[in-house]
């Protein structure tokens, strides 16, 4: 694999459509009024049925709102993990990092990291504060979070990180290693494994910028 | 305080809503099969088997959460009950009102403007890995520009796929004449090259409903296809891209260990085109992007008065594309489950495009060309009398993934997986007069597979069968459902006017094809471990990657990242090795077909296994070994799991064929 070159990443950096730009262009191109609410109410029906509006705690100890805040109107990745994880996280966090890097400054212009934590008992923001800075996690667009026990594990059943099998789904260290990647008011939503190939996972989330065009990412 | 299966809180409406379905349930059971028929009329109870989704009536009735409930408030786990992860009800629809639809033969076009050309046309906006590399071979054999030629173009229609449910909007193929989801069937043959230009005119990606990606890549599955045509996942191209698709249509062989025309028991006949976008399979396929290409020759001719006498095409010979989906209950629209991990299940059951169709048939027999395409459902297929429920009613399989068996083999049902097909002869002359069902009565409840045989006891997963007298979850005893209560698939309404029949009798067992000789010695034996790592599905502990180059995804660059080379012309053997425990995965191969040598050391004790295969059924902790023979072309392929949410979620790896091989073991 190869890292993204200086000037893929200038030819990144002089395309900033934010996901609600391209929204708006869509509806500019002259589509019709019915299928403007008909993606209105499939957005509408994604958001009641995956994104519980739940309040969170950053890092910083400042309250955010899962869907109002971290997801409305976004390209976001989401992961879970928590502190004193062992086996699995060092290593997607080790990779997100990474992925951090190879995305550049589109990372808190256009695209949004948030890592949640599944043990909100133990990882307080102070803790996960510590916990970024142990791993090189920059805050620019990557947030942490926090929250009530219960709000977490209702926002983790809803995002689809579970198991069928109930033994394993109440096992924290076998729990899913997966990233989830999407384009919110586009309705698009991939996952890749977070152990997977770094340049992979970005390549993979930067699908979402421009998921339509010709070239993928701005290239020459 | 009010407890699921497995041990969290519910609701007291939530609760009041389980013992609910569990008594209606009850009632109906307890009203007898004599009346199923008149439910299913009434749309109380889907021909599917499955009770109508007003709430508190069907098992899987789940209350849609709303945003301004408190979390906890009884919803935390409230898809106990047989739904995948967040997953409603579909609103209820009445069965068997609507004809079967046939998709239509493809429509070829007298020219494409560029005209095709042996190396990619990027400035006109083609999209493709390599030249071609068949023209390059020999252009008089295989033009540039070969006598057929079809323009197909992916786009956005409005479907009716159930008079109860509003339009659909899905995603379909157009070949110029007709636009249709599945998309035309092509009727291929072999000795005749042929090239698609495939087209990417999908509406832009704020128009997709919910789900779905317009970036596309089509592939040819079980294909001998060049791999720049081969439709590889991570030579996806987006709205405007078309990519010029080649099938030579020539047996595996030609150009190497059966010179000049290829090996004739190589033969492939059931094919079909779908989407393989690297992470979006599964959204794409559902939403519509697949469709046939039958492929025939002088044996298999589709005229059943020559060759081997097969019933002709397509009066008499059906290709049926199965699809199980779900609406959502608040607009009756198509709905994907997007984060699911484990595999989607849909509680509507369509064929070609239609909830549970009727079939005017004659009474005479019939081949049926049956595709599973998932995303990840497992189909045991019953000949079902409702009025004779007693009564097994045998039918005859002569093709396994499209390649036509040595002989005919009865049986009384046959399992497939995603993305298999077999073939099939029903002889309606006995059902003269009477409606009949095609029924799945494989009963599977997640992602995970079917159910193993032997069943599950309540509280191993998360789904369970329904609730006891007393609200507690049943256990599930066998994998089969009893007669008359799977899934209804698609009702024959046999005519009894008598009629002449010109094809075969299966019964008196024609001879068909040779099995290719496995006993040459492999180069090398390779191993692939299917696993799941912290819900992360993997090949030999390793995921999914294009691995694109400094010039990074289509049209800049391609894919150069492939775990092992195998070398052209050889012979290998595959062990693939399931570490998932109770899951099964159909793990496809693309390029070459495989015969299976041996499951767990024993050869495969079915008949219709005996055969060549492109999706072998890994079954629970299974290890099934392969023989394949890579011949003819060079290139890059897939090896994946065709459950295909477990394909979008990196269970798959990348190799290639070069004149020299390498000899990793564990790729």
């Amino acid at each position: 694999m190869h890292d993204l070159s200086r000037r893929e990443l200038l030819g990144l950096a002089a395309m900033a459509p934010l996901a609600g730009t391209i929204l708006s262009t869509g509806a500019a191109a002259g589509v019709h009024a019915t299928d403007v609410d008909l993606q209105s109410e499939a957005r509408e029906n994604i958001r009641k049925r995956y994104f519980p509006n739940i309040t969170l705690q950053t890092q910083d100890g400042k309250n955010v709102r899962f869907y109002d805040d971290l997801v409305k109107d976004k390209i976001v990745t989401i992961n879970f993990f928590f502190g004193h994880c062992e086996e699995v996280c060092p290593l997607v966090m080790a990779n997100l990092v990474k992925v951090q890097k190879l995305l550049g400054d589109r990372v808190g212009r256009d695209i949004f990291m948030n890592s949640i934590t599944l043990k909100p008992e133990e990882d307080t923001p102070a803790s996960l504060k510590k916990y970024m800075k142990k791993f090189n996690a920059k805050p620019e667009g990557w947030t942490f979070l926090t929250g009530q026990v219960i709000d977490i594990e209702f926002l983790r059943k809803s995002l689809g990180f579970t198991y069928p099998e109930p033994a394993i789904d109440k096992d924290k260290t076998q729990h899913i290693g997966n990233v989830r990647y999407g384009n919110e008011p586009l309705m698009l939503w991939g996952a890749c494994p977070g152990m997977a190939n770094a340049p992979f996972i970005a390549e993979s989330i930067s699908w979402m910028i421009r998921p339509e065009t010709k070239v993928a990412i701005a290239r020459r | 305080m009010y407890y699921n299966v497995f041990g969290e809180k519910v609701s007291r409406k939530r609760y009041k809503e389980m013992l609910e379905a569990a008594k209606n349930r009850r009632e109906l059971i307890a009203a007898g099969l004599t009346s199923r028929r008149d439910l299913m009329k009434m749309g109380l109870l889907t021909a599917g088997g499955m009770l109508v989704a007003k709430n508190g009536l069907s098992a899987r009735a789940q209350t849609v959460t709303p945003q301004t409930q408190l979390p906890g408030d009884g919803q935390v786990g409230s898809n106990q009950n047989c739904v995948p992860t967040k997953q409603a009800a579909s609103p209820p629809t009445r069965a068997f009102i609507e004809p079967l639809p046939i998709m239509p033969v493809a429509q070829t076009v007298a020219s494409l403007s560029p005209t095709p050309t042996t190396c990619p046309n990027t400035s006109a906006g083609e999209v493709r890995a390599a030249c071609h590399q068949a023209t390059q071979l020999d252009a008089s054999r295989f033009p540039v520009v070969p006598s057929k030629l079809y323009k197909f173009t992916q786009q956005a229609i409005t479907v009716v796929q159930s008079p109860d449910l509003p339009n659909q909007t899905v995603w379909a193929f157009s070949d110029g004449t007709h636009v249709t989801s599945p998309g035309p069937t092509y009727k291929a043959n072999y000795g005749v090259p042929q090239l698609t230009r495939n087209i990417n005119a999908l509406p832009p990606a704020n128009q997709n409903g919910g789900f779905g990606i317009p970036s596309v890549t089509t592939h040819l599955h079980n294909g001998h296809t060049p791999s720049e045509s081969d439709g590889n996942p991570c030579d996806f191209y987006g709205i405007g891209n078309f990519c010029d698709q080649y099938y030579p249509n020539v047996l595996a062989g030609f150009n190497s260990d059966h010179q000049p025309n290829g090996d004739i028991n190589e033969s492939l006949s059931t094919l079909w085109y779908h989407d393989h976008r690297v992470d979006f399979t599964a959204q794409n396929t559902y939403k519509g992007l697949l469709g046939f290409y039958l492929l025939f020759n002088q044996f298999d001719t589709g005229d059943e008065g020559t060759g081997f006498h097969l019933p002709s095409f397509p009066q008499f010979d059906v290709p049926l594309v199965f699809a199980d989906k779900v609406y959502d209950p608040s607009n009756g629209r198509l709905f994907f489950d997007l984060f699911s991990l484990d595999g989607i299940l849909g509680d509507k059951f369509l064929v070609n495009g239609k909830i549970q169709p009727f079939f005017q048939v004659q009474p005479r027999r019939y081949r049926f060309r049956l595709l599973d395409t998932g995303p990840s459902r497992f189909y045991e297929f019953f000949l079902t009398d409702l009025n004779n429920l007693g009564t097994q009613n045998p039918y005859f399989v002569i093709a396994n993934d499209g390649n036509l068996l040595p002989n005919p083999v009865q049986v009384v049902s046959a399992r497939i997986g995603v993305a298999e097909r077999i073939d099939i002869i029903i002889d309606f002359s006995k059902f003269a007069g009477k409606t009949i069902y095609l029924e799945n009565r494989l009963l599977q409840v997640n992602g995970q597979g079917p159910v193993p045989p032997q069943g599950f006891v309540p509280g191993q997963f998360e789904c369970n069968s329904g609730l006891d007298s007393n609200g507690n979850p049943i256990s599930i005893l066998s994998d089969i459902r009893p007669a008359g209560q799977g899934d209804l698939l698609l009702q024959f309404q046999v005519s009894s006017k008598a009629v002449s029949d010109g094809s075969v009798d299966p019964a008196t067992n024609p001879t068909f094809y040779t099995l290719p000789n496995t006993t040459a010695t492999p180069r090398i034996t390779r191993t692939f471990k299917f696993d799941r790592l912290n819900g992360q599905w993997s090949v030999n502990g390793q995921f999914m990657d294009c691995g694109f180059g400094p010039a990074g995804p289509p049209p800049g660059g391609f894919s150069q990242n492939f775990r092992f080379t195998v070398q052209q012309n050889s012979v290998e053997h595959w062990l693939l090795t399931n570490l998932t425990g109770d899951w099964t995965h159909p793990i496809h191969i693309h390029l070459e077909e495989h015969q299976i040598l041996t499951r767990n050391r024993v050869p495969p004790s079915l008949a219709i296994e005996r055969s060549r295969k492109d999706v072998t059924q890994l079954h629970q902790n299974e290890r099934v070994e392969l023989f394949f023979r890579f011949r003819d072309w060079l290139g890059k392929y897939p090896i994946h799991c065709h459950n295909v949410v477990h394909e979008d979620h990196a269970m798959m790896a990348l190799w290639h064929v070069q004149p020299q091989g390498d000899n990793i073991l564990v790729p």
